[in-house]
């Protein structure tokens, strides 16, 4: 084992040097570093010329600038010793510098949208797998291959149409026409009746009920004008917690473990009177206190479930300890809904609040809630369009290992042993399915950090596939291999991790020692 | 969901036999007296997602081709995408449905007046030669290597391979950027300058092809790796068959399912990459045009003249798709396992209590699976 670390670990120091020295020369080879100087009218412009020379240090070969870079870079491998130099960009500002501010802007983009693409797609997955040639599956098979064809580019700019001038023309007097209303509820209904499946009885009802429910509420929405006032109340809260204790239960436990039905309803209990307890708490928030609140939720609710106990703790435990968690989440968005009017008047908003361009508004003021607020109008778009672009592979690769799984001997002896469905599909054939599936995500997570550079351009997100990108317009090889290097670096550990996690988690599958 | 038990599959097997071919057994039926390309072709040909792909590219790339003419030859539309004719009607499209009309500029006009369905028609051109292109080069290079490598192993494996890390490390887009600004370069005065500014778009393809090989070569070498090891390989060697002889004549045909899929597969991707290559500003400029150019030349006009971006990118979307549901078509038709009686599963989800019911029951879902494996074909 330790020698097939150390093996790939040279390996992949060997190849990351070939791969640098092959990408600095073709940076540096792509084309003329002063052609926007030869081009300007600039009255000093032979003085501009020099220095950019100078900056850039032209007068070197390529090869030869290579190995000086190289250096400086190698000093990075010292730890804690401050000395790494990854050169300058032609603004002379430290790479190193821009790297790290690229870096953070990147992840803020990024994690939210693969996180959720990962959750959505793997449900999806499961779904479409277990109801294998069902309209429902035709239906997410079609979507796939349709997000898997889309140009990110002009998903981008559609919603920077619709999801963001629209929507804040909407907000502007938020009355739902009586038409529109009915529409998407009709909408809504024929999707839960094609999500429903069974019979046509029961797909009818249930699509008649959601239609029902959802124009209810949008009627609702518009009379009281929802929208310029958002939020949940406990009363909402209360019952959609019921629903998810309900959910969570039947996910994780089966309705027919009482005990776990009972410690997620008491959960939901617990979560109802902490949200009259905490809200003067939640006014003095910062991010620290929100994660410490959520770690304690979780253990709460862990801990009601240890006390509730039942014929296996374990279950309980789980349950409780989800419904909370989702609980305490709904707490928190019932906290943002009532930010919203403050972010909405915001001098710097002027009520228009879905943003297309940018990480931040200019010079915003606030407190915690208004700052978050913002982000998250900033990031929305962006993360939207990432998740449409890769749910689709997420749901085929899931789809593909679900029924692989659901195929095997194993599988048919569960049943056999006459478990439920449930135990079958959750413990037994979900849990294998995740193995091929958590290579996949490792996969993607070494390449997030190498951001989403055609995203990144169309929303202007100053991260590290737009420091790429300027490197290369300016023909100047350090922002290249900045970015370069910390890509290949993670993505090349991830494999690793991606390599040993398969064997970890699969004992059929050895590493070669 | 139940699994069908041993007995029902027999159960099954009888009633097929005497009525249609059900599901199950379709592959056994299928096989008979037909060869493997024969059986391919027909389970292609079942597809009707792929068909209906098959048919929409084919119609795009005959307008595609036809319309604007192509190297030199003369099309049949009256415009080409550089000419600039007057307004008509402010630029909006003439095409309509209510009455059926062509009119004068049936995609409408961009803000100068050229017209928009003769640089649509073009952009589809140059998308579809570049996607051809790298799927050619592509495919060609990822055989090569991965056929090397997976079958002679040692030495020849240890070195291509690293040379696929090297390359596949580097990020696709990141790489293809670099090689689009080399390709899009058009004043250096050499040999390799003038090739890529007369002929910028197959430039454009074959760099995109130079990097794009390594995920091929990668599944290439994988399945040499294992068909090298079949009885059939050792016969051809112990009967004095040459080491190009086995590779080309008794292996690549094995694996010439696994290249036809992925190479389907690489060519939607590089639709894709390269119109937003283009859209960056690397790949195809301007004045010669692409789809990807036209989204990225057009996208701030979106609310005054919509038409210039949906049409482009409508177009886009496609020929990926198209692309697509044929490379899975192709996918179903080459690989065996795909029709092992999921049908039937699909059929026994809705009633937990199958495997209970007796014979009468299974032969009701041979017979409904028929028509449901009828309906599989049409994802």
């Amino acid at each position: 084992m330790l020698t097939y670390i150390v093996r790939r670990l040279v390996t992949a120091a060997l190849i990351l040097l070939g791969a640098s020295f092959l990408v600095y020369l073709l940076t540096a080879a792509s084309g003329d570093p002063l052609a926007e100087l030869r081009a300007s009218n600039a009255p000093n412009r032979e003085q501009l010329m020099e220095a950019r020379s100078n900056l850039l240090d032209l007068d070197t070969p390529a090869p030869i600038r290579y190995f000086k870079w190289l250096a400086g870079a190698s000093q990075c491998l010292i730890p804690f010793a401050g000395t790494c130099d990854l050169g300058r960009n032609t603004a002379n500002q430290p790479i190193t510098d821009a790297l790290g501010h690229a870096l953070i802007q990147t992840l803020t983009l990024v994690t939210a949208a693969t996180v959720l693409a990962i959750l959505v797609g793997i449900t999806l997955g499961i779904i479409t797998a277990l109801r294998q040639y069902s309209t429902l599956d035709y239906g997410v098979t079609f979507m796939a291959f349709l997000f898997f064809s889309l140009p990110i580019f002009w998903v981008a700019v559609l919603l920077k149409e619709f999801g963001a001038i629209g929507f804040n023309n909407f907000l502007r007097n938020p009355e739902i026409p009586l038409p529109a209303a009915i529409g998407i509820g009709a909408v809504l209904g024929i999707v839960a009746a094609i999500v429903a499946g069974g019979e046509p009885k029961r797909r009818v009802l249930t699509g008649g009920i959601v239609f029902a429910v959802v124009t209810a509420v949008l009627i609702y929405f518009s009379v009281t004008l929802w929208f310029k006032t958002p939020g949940l109340g406990p009363v909402v809260i209360a019952i959609a917690g019921v629903g998810l204790a309900y959910a969570v239960t039947l996910l994780t436990a089966g309705l027919k473990n009482r005990k776990a039905l009972q410690s997620a309803l008491l959960a939901v209990g617990a979560g109802v009177v902490a949200y009259f307890a905490i809200q003067p708490l939640l006014n003095q928030a910062t991010f620290l206190m929100i994660v410490l609140l959520a770690v304690a939720t979780v253990l709460v609710g862990v801990a009601i479930g240890y006390f509730v106990g039942g014929y296996d703790r374990g279950q309980s435990m789980r349950a409780a300890g989800m419904t909370s968690f989702l609980v305490a989440f709904l707490i928190l968005l019932d906290r943002f809904m009532q930010a919203w009017p403050t972010y909405f008047d915001n001098s710097r908003v002027r009520g228009r609040p879905i943003a297309t361009i940018g990480a931040t508004t200019p010079n915003i003021e606030g407190d915690f809630w208004v700052l978050s607020l913002d982000s998250f109008t900033h990031l929305i778009l962006p993360t939207s369009a990432l998740i449409l672009i890769s749910l689709a592979g997420y749901t085929r690769f899931t789809r593909a290992s679900m029924l692989e799984i659901m195929n095997m001997d194993y599988i048919r002896t569960a049943r056999a042993k006459g478990l439920s469905e449930r135990t079958v599909v959750m413990r037994h054939a979900f849990r294998n399915a995740l193995i091929p599936i958590a290579t996949i995500v490792a996969f993607d997570i070494g390449a997030l950090i190498g951001g989403a550079v055609i995203t990144e351009r169309v929303f202007s997100v100053r991260g590290m596939g737009f420091l790429f990108f300027d490197g290369i317009e300016h023909v100047d090889p350090n922002p290249v291999m900045g970015v370069f290097v910390c890509v290949a670096i993670t993505a090349m550990a991830f494999n690793l991790i991606a390599d040993l996690a398969y064997s970890a988690l699969d004992p059929r599958v050895r590493v070669k020692a | 969901m139940s699994q069908p038990s041993q007995q029902d599959e027999i159960v099954a097997e009888q009633a097929s036999l005497k009525h249609q071919p059900a599901a199950g057994i379709e592959p056994l039926i299928e096989a008979k007296g037909l060869s493997q390309g024969q059986i391919v072709r027909k389970r292609f040909l079942g597809h009707s997602g792929a068909i209906v792909g098959l048919i929409v590219f084919a119609l795009i790339l005959v307008a595609a081709f036809t319309s604007v003419g192509y190297a030199g030859i003369p099309g049949w539309w009256k415009y080409d995408h550089e000419e600039v004719s007057p307004l008509v009607n402010d630029g909006v499209p003439t095409a309509s449905l209510f009455p059926l009309a062509w009119g004068e500029h049936p995609f409408g006009q961009d803000r100068i007046g050229r017209d928009l369905f003769a640089m649509t028609m073009r952009g589809a051109q140059q998308s579809i030669t570049i996607m051809v292109v790298i799927g050619l080069i592509a495919g060609l290079i990822g055989v090569i290597v991965g056929a090397l490598s997976g079958y002679f192993r040692g030495w020849t494996e240890a070195i291509l391979m690293r040379l696929t890390d090297v390359i596949i490390i580097v990020p696709a887009l990141l790489l293809a950027a670099v090689m689009g600004q080399i390709a899009g370069n058009r004043d250096d005065g050499n040999w390799f300058s003038a090739f890529t500014s007369n002929n910028a778009v197959l430039a454009l393809g074959i760099f995109l092809g130079l990097v794009s090989w390594v995920g091929l070569a990668r599944l290439m070498r994988g399945e040499f790796l294992s068909l090298r090891e079949r009885e059939f390989v050792d016969a051809a060697r112990i009967s004095g068959a040459s080491n190009a002889r086995i590779i080309f004549k008794h292996i690549l045909p094995n694996a010439v399912g696994v290249l036809i899929v992925n190479v389907t597969l690489t060519m939607s991707a590089a639709i894709l990459t390269e119109t937003a290559l283009s859209y960056l500003g690397v790949g195809v400029k301007s004045p010669d045009t692409s789809l990807g150019l036209l989204i990225s030349q057009n996208q701030e006009a979106f609310s005054t003249r919509p038409w210039l971006f949906w049409y482009p990118g409508v177009f886009i979307v496609l020929i990926c798709l198209s692309i697509n549901f044929i490379g899975d078509g192709l996918r179903d038709a080459f690989d065996p396992r795909q029709k092992k009686f999921n049908a039937r599963k699909a059929k026994d989800t809705g009633s937990p209590m199958a495997p209970d019911k007796t014979p009468v029951a299974a032969t009701d879902g041979t017979a409904a699976d028929g028509t449901a494996a009828g309906g599989t074909r049409g994802a």
